[in-house]
């Protein structure tokens, strides 16, 4: 009897195996909704941050009822669990099985190394809103892929030379995530730092799924005149929390990278955070009346202020529309559609103004920003704006490239 | 495959008494697996570009849960610790290929070499256990070599993972890189790995393995190397493990600490679960399923993991010796 039921079960399981499989592939017709399909982690340790770019995303495409050019827009989102291999299999799907016009999203500077491959195989326009790695737009220049966002070390050339001339520290220890970001961001940082006449004392690497940062922490030479940390999502609250247990907030000043107090970590923040200075190309306090409208709107949809993700993946949500306006929503147009996104350049973003370089990174303002309480809550307040930073901020192009890519040994570490 | 309790206490379990009873058992999976393979390969030509993509991946990864099978379902060995030797070949493979431009058979070779090597000296480590500690023991091994693909920087790229690996030049007309000709190459493959662990089992020593899985004490007894047998069949398992990875380095073209991860062994092993351990064409049935279910549920839902766990509980209670298990008419005592 049991065998027999077994034998239905496995004949009905091949059938809908087999209805799966035959689906029709769908004709990329003109006139058929435009699809962009959105990468986010919307479970595992980052699913805050894929909230936030789920959010972004549908709030600018809410916002123009969904349409461009006379034609709808689908937005296809997959889960990336915050891996870059379910990233790859997640990507060829929205690619294969639901062609996609534009793939865009992804979180992790890593992957965006593991899916350029992928996007240059399958010719398909794909942009970057967050996944920052360097060499996308550097040395490795992706032709399919057109950053919305930024790149690691961009903000952080700004903010090591800042750190040397205005705050003249002259002794720092860094201390960011063992993986491709930290080391771009930290890099960035030694560099300009170093020219600047500062000096980077000592470099500690933690490993991605470190949950208690206090091995690391007591590690950190006390004769240091500030630390700097690179960090996001859970990682960023564990550290700053475990900084202030340690003893060290109030007696060595904590830096960091943009990510570290982001808005999709600061409201979980306490006091501890209270001081902390950092970079980015973006704050959720910046008062320009694009921001304003824009920090409102998704206060409603969401619940929270905007993070850098949100902000990130709603100016790339206009970006992608932009484009397709610039080209009469022709989407089926691959080469003109990448050719259109990578002439887009508009001033009224929530982050500010945003050019366009040559390789395909974006131009725009870097912030200088402190956290405050204004009002009983945290904010990134901005304290000094530099404007049109590129990717390789005072330096001829040329030069820069020959240079290696910041890795964990390079810049070396002379100091240390 | 296996005589009663009862029988085959009284009979001493030679090799023509294991091969006569289930004869059209046997024969009716092996042409069930042909029909598959080449009704697979059939469709292939026609299919949309993403069940192309999966079919690839699962042909690949029923490679990987082949191998487990022939420790755990013939050997009765579970272990807990296999990614490794997939990963291990795997990182071979992509180190040599990004780093070094290597082709494919000086990639095959080293991987092999090298994964196989590590199973080797894993086996001396883990086979003295049995049950539970040597599921802890395999599981410990595992997260070594896991350790070492997240914190061995400078020679894993750690969490970054490699990326890029390109597809081999076999000099044919074909490109692998175009998703058709792969598919093809990659079924190939699985087939020749199919094949070379069919004759396995079927062979006396495959037997043997059997005969340890259900009576330990009995066998020794009758003068079989009891641990020897164990041992071959563990750094065997270890070699398809390690074949299934080269395979799947040039599929994805990426390489990271995932692929090496617990949940990577955990699964394998649900995979055969599911599809009947001890039976090789059981095993790439459910690695078959698995890479289906997972990833045409979770398009139409976020909580396909929900479904898998449903999926794994029918089985268990409907079918415990797992779907292709069910199918088979031999009778198993229990282990």
């Amino acid at each position: 009897m049991t065998r027999i039921h077994v034998r239905t079960l496995a004949a009905v399981l091949s059938v809908a195996l087999a209805a799966s499989l035959a689906a029709p592939r769908t004709a990329p017709a003109q006139g058929g909704p435009i699809k962009i399909g959105l990468l986010a982690p919307l479970t595992g340790a980052a699913a805050a941050l894929g909230k936030d770019m789920l959010n972004g995303t549908e709030l600018y495409l809410d916002g123009i009822g969904s349409q461009v050019s006379g034609r709808k827009i689908e937005l296809i989102v997959e889960d990336t669990e915050g891996n870059t291999a379910t990233a790859l299999t997640k990507a060829r799907k929205l690619v294969e099985q639901d062609q996609v016009h534009v793939l865009t999203g992804g979180l992790l500077a890593s992957t965006g190394y593991a899916l350029h491959p992928l996007a240059e195989a399958q010719r398909i326009p794909t942009t970057y809103p967050v996944m920052s790695s360097d060499d996308l737009t550097q040395r490795k220049p992706a032709k399919w892929v057109v950053r919305t966002g930024w790149n690691s070390s961009q903000s952080m050339h700004v903010f090591g030379d800042w750190v040397a001339k205005t705050l003249k520290y002259r002794k720092i220890v860094t201390i960011g995530l063992d993986y491709a970001f930290g080391w771009e961001s930290v890099g960035g940082f030694q560099r300009t730092f170093e020219e600047s006449g500062g000096q980077i004392i000592q470099k500690i690497w933690t490993p991605l799924n470190t949950n208690d940062f206090a091995p690391f922490v007591t590690q950190i030479k006390r004769e240091a005149d500030a630390v700097f940390a690179v960090f996001f999502g859970r990682a960023a609250l564990q550290f700053v929390k475990q900084y202030e247990t340690a003893g060290l907030k109030g007696r060595v000043p904590l830096l960091g990278n943009g990510t570290t107090t982001d808005e999709s970590v600061l409201p979980q923040m306490g006091d501890e955070a209270l001081g902390i200075m950092t970079a980015l190309h973006y704050s959720a306090a910046l008062d320009n009346p694009a921001n304003q409208k824009f920090a409102r709107a998704f206060e409603a949809k969401a619940g929270k202020i905007p993070s850098y993700y949100a902000e990130t993946c709603y100016t790339n949500a206009r970006w992608i529309v932009e484009a397709v306006k610039a080209i009469g929503g022709r989407v089926e147009d691959r080469e003109a559609l990448l050719t259109a996104l990578r002439r887009v350049e508009l001033k009224d973003f929530p982050r500010g103004p945003v050019g366009i370089d040559r390789w395909g990174n974006p131009v725009q303002n870097i912030y200088i920003r402190r956290v405050e309480k204004v009002g009983g809550k945290l904010q990134n307040s901005v304290i000094a704006t530099f404007p049109a930073v590129s990717q390789f901020w005072r330096y001829d192009p040329d030069e820069y490239l020959k240079q290696p890519l910041y890795t964990r040994d390079h810049p070396p570490c002379p100091h240390c | 495959m296996t005589d009663g309790a009862t029988g085959a206490s009284l009979r001493p379990p030679t090799v023509r008494s294991g091969l006569a009873a289930p004869a059209t058992t046997v024969d009716r999976k092996v042409v069930a697996g042909f029909v598959a393979l080449a009704g697979a390969g059939a469709l292939a030509p026609v299919l949309p570009a993403y069940p192309l993509t999966l079919l690839t991946q699962a042909a690949i990864i029923a490679v990987l849960a082949m191998s487990l099978d022939v420790l755990l379902g013939y050997t009765g060995l579970p272990s807990l610790g296999h990614a490794a030797y997939f990963g291990i070949a795997a990182y071979t493979v992509a180190i040599l290929a990004t780093e070094r431009q290597i082709g494919l058979a000086g990639c095959l070779v080293a991987a092999l070499l090298l994964a196989t090597a590590t199973a080797a000296v894993f086996g001396v480590l883990a086979i003295r256990a049995t049950g539970t500690y040597f599921l802890m023991i395999t599981l410990a091994l595992g997260m070594v070599v896991w350790g070492l693909a997240f914190r061995w920087v400078s020679m894993t790229k750690g969490d970054n993972g490699i990326a890029g690996v390109p597809r081999p030049e076999l000099g044919l007309p074909w490109s692998l890189a175009a998703p058709l000709p792969f598919f093809y190459f990659a079924l190939g493959a699985a087939a020749l790995a199919w094949g070379a662990m069919g004759v396995l089992v079927r062979s006396p020593f495959g037997l043997g393995l059997k005969g340890i899985r259900e009576s330990e004490s009995r066998m020794r007894a009758l003068g079989y190397n009891v641990w020897l047998h164990k041992y071959l069949a563990f750094v065997i398992s270890g070699f398809f493990a390690a074949f299934a990875g080269v395979l799947w380095a040039y599929y994805n073209g990426f390489v990271g600490p995932a692929d090496v991860q617990l949940v990577t062994s955990v699964e394998t092993l649900l995979m055969v679960a599911l599809g009947g351990p001890g039976t090789l064409a059981g095993s790439a049935f459910g690695a078959v399923a698995i890479v289906f279910l997972k990833n045409f549920v979770s398009v139409y839902t976020k909580r396909w993991l929900l479904i898998l766990g449903a999926v794994y509980i029918g089985v268990i209670l409907f079918a415990p010796r797992g779907v292709l298990g069910a199918f088979s008419r031999e009778p198993r005592g229990a282990p």
